[in-house]
């Protein structure tokens, strides 16, 4: 998978100069400063990182209720943690298990909704047209190219962030790890093993 | 609120054009037949709800679905050759009509 293009550089320097006028308007009309978006911005990307994810992994693989509250109802079992989405209250979450036989991918095709507020600001490689076209057409040779080789047999489940939901991948356990603490496992949990381009080791 | 045409394991086909304007059906899951995998209640229509104002403000209520579709559906035979395929979309019923093949 090529990282990054010409054409993601393009549209990115346009939205760049899209948000500058915008702020400026919003500055011009004082309805909001730059120095309050940055301060807003800061506090909220002070507590939305991968970290949030993996801990939240790492309590499903050390208590078999909690993941099964986490897959029934992801929003309730965060409140369990202290956790929340962070940056929009009425986004549901909805956690989706890798097994012996279905490993699950994330995407968003028609923009870049990702749970923010769980996994840190996105990747390039996830907003970029080329991600969101082939995980959906060819996921295997995509899942590939990040260094993933699936077994022919299992089914690849990509789910497509459409609407108001965000989700998130609860990998597998990785074997021999029966002596790790909840909080060594969840130093195995990558971002890229939760959006689905990676398992855990 | 509008009312829920589907249940749970319903067979159901994706409406063959994109509504004009911004809409949340995409382009590839068009006229695709899938099964209901899980039903999320009422959600504004995000169709409404991105003219702002308003508009938004009535956004009407339909219930959101999330829809399973088999990848052969969707590609073709050629994908599946590689390996089993299932995409999950999130779609508001009014994206939907039942499935026109599906037995009664």
């Amino acid at each position: 998978m090529k990282h990054d293009s010409d054409h993601e550089h393009a549209s990115s320097s346009g939205m760049t100069a899209r948000l500058a006028a915008l702020v400026a308007t919003l500055e011009a009309k004082g309805i909001v400063s730059s120095a309050q978006i940055e301060t807003a911005l800061a506090e909220f990307l002070s507590r939305a990182r991968p970290e949030n994810g993996a801990a939240i992994v790492a309590r499903a693989w050390v208590d078999p209720d909690f993941l099964a509250r986490l897959l029934s109802d992801a929003n309730a079992a965060l409140d369990e943690l202290g956790m929340d989405m962070s940056h929009w209250a009425r986004v549901k979450l909805r956690a989706v298990a890798n097994t012996e036989t279905v490993h699950n991918v994330i995407v968003c095709t028609l923009c870049s909704c990702y749970p923010v507020g769980l996994l840190g600001p996105s990747p390039d490689w996830y907003k970029s047209p080329e991600y969101r076209a082939r995980v959906v057409r060819e996921p295997r040779a995509v899942l590939e190219e990040f260094g993933l080789r699936l077994d022919p047999a299992t089914e690849i489940r990509v789910w497509d962030s459409t609407a108001e939901l965000r989700y998130i991948v609860v990998p597998r356990r990785p074997a021999g790890t029966e002596g790790l603490t909840e909080r060594e496992l969840a130093t195995r949990v990558s971002r890229d093993a939760l959006i689905g381009t990676a398992i855990c080791q | 609120v509008t009312a829920q045409q589907f249940q749970v394991g319903d067979r159901v086909r994706t409406r063959a054009t994109r509504a004009p304007g911004h809409t949340r059906l995409p382009q590839y899951l068009c006229g695709r037949r899938g099964r209901v995998e899980s039903v999320h209640g009422p959600v504004p229509l995000a169709d409404e709800r991105a003219h702002g104002g308003e508009r938004a403000a009535r956004a009407p209520r339909p219930v959101l679905y999330t829809v399973a579709f088999d990848g052969t559906e969707v590609w073709g035979e050629a994908v599946v050759l590689s390996g089993p395929l299932s995409i999950r979309a999130d779609l508001w019923d009014t994206y939907l009509e039942p499935d026109p093949e599906a037995s009664p």
